[in-house]
């Protein structure tokens, strides 16, 4: 099993195990993991899934494509660091990543 | 003889399934106000998914029926434009005398995107957080000052006070004056062609004229005063809407009008008349109040106020099997959508514990997703939380009246009572 740890906006830490293949919104949706809320059912469609990631994390994810980027547009919060949690699949070398939230999932 | 509820659901159900598939037009204004549209599209979700038909009111269409097509049209807005020079974003369109109205949901990048995020921040989480204990005061007052033992309108005294209210304040809008805004919605969604007691489209125009005036003056005054957090504000400061020609303020005035508004106003009476309907679910919210978040997502699904959107092919595609021609007009039938059994579990029942209950079409996927779904949820839910405390009972005294339209899907009249 491998650890995903989400990190609320008010700090909050919540891990949980997951295996590789597993997509993270839905690994998040399944654990009832507050602040995900991953409207569309993994779509790339509604950027409930939003998560903040930095290094050493980041480089391991895969390139974002163009309809992340469009929908992650519109979110209230888009950083450097923005991504959507159901466009990212569990692989080993993402044991242990750090997805930190933002205050509100829109 | 009037027909009962029963007989004339039976008798659209029996017509449904033996008219020939070529002939179902789902866009029929009857089928809306008699609230039978889900037979036709049952029918079309099992035998013609995405179906075209020729419309004696609309012109010819494709009815996009399923959850997945649906969401393959709304995340490809390269090839399915909402924009308004292409016919916007209903079944309807204005004749060619008439100027359309040019609002951002009925544009296509890049325009969409900068005046969208104009107003966006209006539901910004910290904004949100600031708008409920307002709403929370003004559901309890609605609600306390209701008459007890006897019958009333519960789409009057509840749904249309309570989301007039929450616009106005959106708006800065005068609250005194709070009634015009109903009126503006009411109107601007109106078609004579659908609905004979509707205003000429002469009076649609007029009225929307003195809607522009009424919220020039309050621009006026707002672009030189400093920056508010309200919408005008918003708009008159932000350098990409500042300068919006007429039809554009106009437009956006009646998106965020109609969308703050109509919306929710038809969800706070659906969901009354959705618990009345099921009363084992209304026992479940008794025993377990926290269920609210969910059933709130369940009430948004079931009663799926904005019945379609609307599309047009910018290029030739294929379609769940079907060719969808350059030029076409196709329609994503939300409501459908939100009642496919392969997308969603038991579709046809209303379940306020249902797992999942987020995943429903009502607000729309993709980069046209509705900017206030938080805020529609937070309404509702605390509009139900405020409920819990003071009615355990709610007597719904005669069937609804629906509105006669293939877009709102909504309610002029509710009668209910609440025991003394």
């Amino acid at each position: 099993m491998f650890q995903v740890h989400f990190i609320s906006f008010d700090g909050m830490r919540r891990s949980i195990e997951t295996q590789i293949g597993e997509n993270l919104m839905r690994a998040a949706t399944d654990n009832a993991v507050p602040g995900i809320d991953g409207d569309c059912g993994g779509h790339c469609a509604c950027a409930t899934c939003h998560v903040f990631v930095s290094a050493p994390w980041a480089e391991c994810l895969p390139i974002m494509q163009k309809n992340e980027n469009d929908i992650l547009e519109f979110t209230n919060e888009r950083r450097e660091s923005s991504r959507l949690a159901c466009q990212i699949t569990m692989t080993a070398e993402l044991d242990g990543i750090e997805l930190h939230m933002p205050e509100g999932q829109h | 003889m009037k027909l009962s509820h029963a007989e004339i659901q039976a008798a659209a159900r029996a017509e449904a399934f033996a008219m020939p598939i070529d002939q179902i037009d789902p866009a029929t204004p009857d089928y809306f106000e008699n609230d039978t549209v889900g037979h036709y599209f049952e029918r079309l979700r099992r035998d013609d998914p995405v179906h075209y038909c020729h419309s004696p009111l609309f012109g010819p269409y494709w009815s996009v029926t399923r959850f997945q097509d649906i969401m393959q049209v709304d995340t490809n807005h390269g090839i399915f434009s909402s924009d308004w020079s292409q016919g916007g974003i209903t079944i309807s369109e204005p004749p060619p005398s008439e100027a359309p109205l040019q609002m951002f949901i009925a544009m296509d990048p890049p325009l969409h995107d900068v005046q969208r995020k104009a107003v966006q921040p209006i539901v910004a989480p910290a904004n949100l957080a600031n708008l409920q204990t307002l709403i929370r005061e003004r559901t309890c007052k609605v609600l306390d000052g209701l008459p007890r033992g006897e019958n009333f309108n519960w789409v009057q005294h509840v749904s249309i006070e309570l989301t007039t209210l929450m616009l106005a304040t959106l708006f800065d809008f005068p609250l005194e004056d709070r009634h015009l805004l109903t009126q503006w919605s009411d109107v601007a969604t109106a078609n004579k062609d659908v609905d004979p007691k509707a205003p000429t489209r002469e009076e649609r125009m007029a009225e929307l004229h003195k809607m522009a005036a009424y919220f020039t003056r309050l621009w006026n005054e707002r672009v030189n005063a400093s920056p508010g957090p309200d919408l005008i504000s918003m708009m008159a400061h932000n350098p990409e809407t500042r300068n919006m020609t007429a039809q554009e303020f106009m437009g956006n005035l009646v998106l965020l009008i109609v969308g703050g508004n109509d919306t929710t106003r038809n969800s706070m009476t659906g969901g009354l008349l959705a618990l009345h309907s099921n009363p084992a679910e209304w026992d479940k919210l008794r025993n377990n109040p926290s269920l609210v978040d969910n059933m709130v997502s369940e009430i948004i699904r079931w009663q799926t106020p904005l019945a379609h959107m609307r599309r047009t092919a910018l290029q030739d595609t294929a379609l769940g099997g079907k060719n969808i021609q350059k030029g076409d007009k196709v329609v994503m039938w939300y409501l459908s959508g939100n009642r496919d059994e392969e997308a969603i579990l038991n579709a046809n029942k209303f379940i306020i514990d249902r797992p999942r209950a987020r995943q429903h079409l009502s607000f729309g996927f993709g980069i046209h997703r509705c900017v206030g779904n938080r805020l529609a949820e937070m309404q509702l839910r605390i509009l139900w939380e405020e409920i819990h405390k003071r009615f355990p009972v709610i007597e719904v005294m005669a069937e609804p009246v629906r509105v006669r339209s293939t877009f709102v899907r909504g309610f002029t009249e509710l009668m209910v009572r609440i025991p003394k």
